[in-house]
C-alpha cells in the first residue's frame, strides 16, 4: 500500500496522475465509438493535425484547444473534400493530409521554440502538469464525456446503421460532426500526458479491447474506459519507479491489457476459439 | 397495435394518400433511376413495388424518405415533405441491408429498441411503453428467444424478420420494406407475409419492394411495375399480366444483352 501511497507525497505526481487518468478513460470512451465507426486511421490523422494549431496557439497566445479543434477539423474538412475532388481512396487522402499538416507544425516548432517544448509537445510531458493545466484537462474531459453519454445511444445507431438513423429523422450529419470535434478536444486533453505521437494508442487501444471482450455496447463503452483508467495507474506508477517514458508506459499497459485480451477472451480470444474448435473436431 | 404519436397532428391516415409521388425524376450523378413517377399509395392498404434489379426500387424510397432529392416533381408523405414526415415519425422504413457490420456488439433486441428513438426523450432512455412496444415487435416476428443474440449471429431470415421488429416498434402510419424477401429461408417469408397483413388491419400503409413474382398476389392489395418510369398499377391481377412482366423484366435483359 505504502507503494502506491508514498508517490503521492510529491504534489506533481499527484497532478500527473489526475490528469493520466482523466485523459485515458475519456480518450478510452472514445475510442469504443472510433472502432466501431471504423475511424481509427481517422483518429491518427486528427491526432497528428492538431499540432500546428497548438504551436499557433502559442505563438498567439490563445489556448491550445482553440488552435488544436480548427486544425483538427481543418484535416478532417481536407480529408473529405480530397475524396470528393479526386478519386483517391480514403486511406490515401488521410496519408496525404495529416503528414503534410503534421509537417507544418514541425517546422512552426523550429521557428518559435526550443527542443524540449518539441520534445512535450511530441511526446507528452505528464509530470510537469500544472494544477492549471490539470483544470483545463478536467474541464474538456468533463464536456466529452457528458456530451457522450447523453447521446451515446445516437452515436452508437449512427455507427451501426446510418440509413436507418436518416430515416427516423436522427440529424446524422450533425451527430457525426459532433463526434470529429470530441475527437480533436479530445487530442488537445491528451497531449498533455502522451503527446501528438502515441494519443493515437489511447483512441484506438481500449477499444479494440473492449470489443474482443464485450457483446454490447454498453458493457463495450465501460470497458474501454476501464482499459484506459487501469493503463493511466499503472503507466504512472512504473514509469516513477522504473524511471521510464510516462507515455510509453501507460500505452504498453494499454497493449498488454489488449494483448491480454486477445488470448483469453471468454469470446473472440484465441484460447476460446481453439477450445471451440477442439470440441467440435471431437463431437 | 395503436399508433400514439407523440405530436398531437397526427394526420388522419385514411383522408391524405400515404405516399403520393408527381412526375418525380430523380437519381445519382451521372444515372437517372427515377423518370416522370407519379405514385398514389392507398391508405391501409400493402402496395407490392415490383421490378427487376436496377429498376429504381431503392431510389424511390430513399426519395419517398427525403434521402434524395427529385431533380424535378413533388413527393409527399401524408401531404408533407419527407424530412417533415421523418421527424414526425410519420414513416418506418426496413432497409435492405447487404452491408451491415455482421460483428456490431448489439443484440436483436438492442435492435429493436432502436425504432423507439423517435418516441424517446434526450438520452433515448426507454419507458414502460417502449418496452412494451419492443415486446410485441419481438414477439409478432417469432424473436422471443433470440432476444439475447448477437445481430451476427442471426441467419439472413432472422435478421430481417430483427429489422422489420425494430420498424414494427416504431409504430408509424406508413411502412417502407426494400426486399424483404430477399434472401430469406420460406418459414421467415411466410411469417413475414402474416406480420404484415396483422399490421395491414391496424390501419397501416405498407409499400414493400420484391422482385420475386411468387407470392405478390398472396401479399398485396396493389402492385406498381416500375421500370425507371411506372410501366403499370392497379389490382394484382390486373398488372401480373405476361405481357407486363415481359416488359418490366424482359426490358432489362434486352438493355444487357
Amino acid at each position: 500500500m505504502d507503494y502506491l501511497i508514498q508517490p503521492l507525497e510529491y504534489a506533481f505526481m499527484q497532478n500527473a496522475l489526475a490528469v493520466a487518468v482523466i485523459t485515458a478513460t475519456v480518450c478510452g470512451m472514445l475510442s469504443a465509438w472510433l472502432v466501431l465507426m471504423g475511424w481509427s486511421l481517422m483518429g491518427e490523422a486528427v491526432a497528428h493535425s492538431v499540432l500546428p494549431g497548438v504551436v499557433l496557439a502559442f505563438i498567439l497566445g490563445i489556448p491550445f484547444g482553440v488552435g488544436a479543434l480548427v486544425f483538427g477539423l481543418l484535416a478532417v474538412a481536407l480529408i473529405g473534400g480530397l475524396g470528393q475532388t479526386t478519386a483517391l481512396k480514403r486511406d490515401t487522402a488521410i496519408g496525404v493530409v495529416f503528414t503534410s499538416l503534421f509537417a507544418l507544425g514541425l517546422v512552426l516548432i523550429s521557428t518559435v521554440t526550443t527542443s524540449t517544448h518539441l520534445q512535450h509537445i511530441l511526446f507528452g510531458n505528464v509530470l510537469g502538469t500544472s494544477r492549471a493545466d490539470l483544470y483545463q484537462v478536467a474541464a474538456l474531459a468533463a464536456l466529452t464525456a457528458t456530451v457522450l453519454l447523453i447521446k451515446r445511444r445516437d452515436f452508437t445507431l449512427v455507427a451501426f446503421d446510418r440509413t436507418y438513423a436518416l430515416s427516423i429523422g436522427l440529424p446524422v450529419g450533425a451527430l457525426t460532426w459532433t463526434l470529429l470535434v470530441l475527437l480533436a478536444l479530445t487530442t488537445v486533453t491528451a497531449l498533455q500526458t502522451l503527446g501528438v505521437i502515441l494519443v493515437v494508442a489511447a483512441l484506438v487501444i481500449p477499444g479494440a479491447t473492449g470489443f474482443l471482450l464485450a457483446r454490447s455496447f454498453g458493457p463495450m463503452l465501460g470497458l474501454s474506459a476501464g482499459v484506459g483508467a487501469v493503463a493511466a495507474v499503472v503507466g504512472v506508477y512504473t514509469s516513477y519507479y522504473w524511471d521510464i517514458s510516462t507515455g510509453g508506459a501507460i500505452v504498453l499497459a494499454a497493449s498488454s491489457q489488449f494483448l491480454l485480451a486477445y488470448l483469453f477472451s471468454p469470446r473472440r480470444g484465441l484460447l476460446a476459439r481453439g477450445v471451440r474448435r477442439l470440441k467440435r473436431r471431437r463431437a | 397495435m395503436t399508433h400514439e404519436h407523440a405530436e398531437a397532428d397526427t394526420p388522419d391516415p385514411t383522408a391524405t394518400p400515404p405516399a403520393q409521388l408527381l412526375e418525380v425524376t430523380a437519381g445519382y450523378p451521372g444515372v437517372t433511376a427515377l423518370e416522370g413517377v407519379t405514385l398514389g399509395l392507398h391508405p391501409g392498404r400493402i402496395t407490392a413495388l415490383l421490378g427487376a434489379n436496377g429498376s429504381g426500387k431503392s431510389t424511390l424510397f430513399s426519395t419517398l424518405l427525403g434521402l434524395v432529392t427529385p431533380r424535378s416533381g413533388t413527393v409527399e408523405i401524408f401531404g408533407r415533405s419527407p424530412h417533415r414526415a421523418r421527424r414526425d415519425n410519420l414513416v418506418s422504413f426496413v432497409p435492405q441491408h447487404e452491408a451491415i457490420d455482421m460483428t456490431f456488439p448489439v443484440s436483436v433486441e438492442q435492435v429493436v429498441t432502436m425504432g423507439r428513438y423517435p418516441h424517446m426523450g434526450l438520452t433515448r432512455r426507454p419507458r414502460a411503453a417502449d418496452r412494451k412496444a419492443v415486446e410485441d415487435a419481438l414477439a409478432a416476428t417469432g424473436l422471443d428467444t433470440y432476444r439475447r443474440r448477437g445481430i451476427g449471429e442471426l441467419s439472413g431470415g432472422q435478421r430481417k424478420r430483427a429489422f422489420t421488429a425494430r420498424a414494427l416498434a416504431q409504430d408509424a402510419p406508413l411502412m417502407l420494406l426494400d426486399e424483404p424477401f430477399a434472401g430469406v429461408d420460406r418459414t421467415s417469408e411466410r411469417l413475414l407475409t402474416d406480420v404484415l397483413h396483422r399490421l395491414r388491419e391496424t390501419g397501416t400503409s405498407i409499400l414493400v419492394s420484391t422482385h420475386h413474382l411468387d407470392g405478390v398476389k398472396d401479399l398485396a392489395d396493389d402492385v406498381v411495375l416500375l421500370h425507371r418510369r411506372v410501366l403499370a398499377s392497379g389490382s394484382p391481377d390486373e398488372v401480373l399480366t405476361e405481357h407486363n412482366m415481359a416488359r418490366a423484366f424482359g426490358a432489362v435483359i434486352a438493355e444487357a444483352g
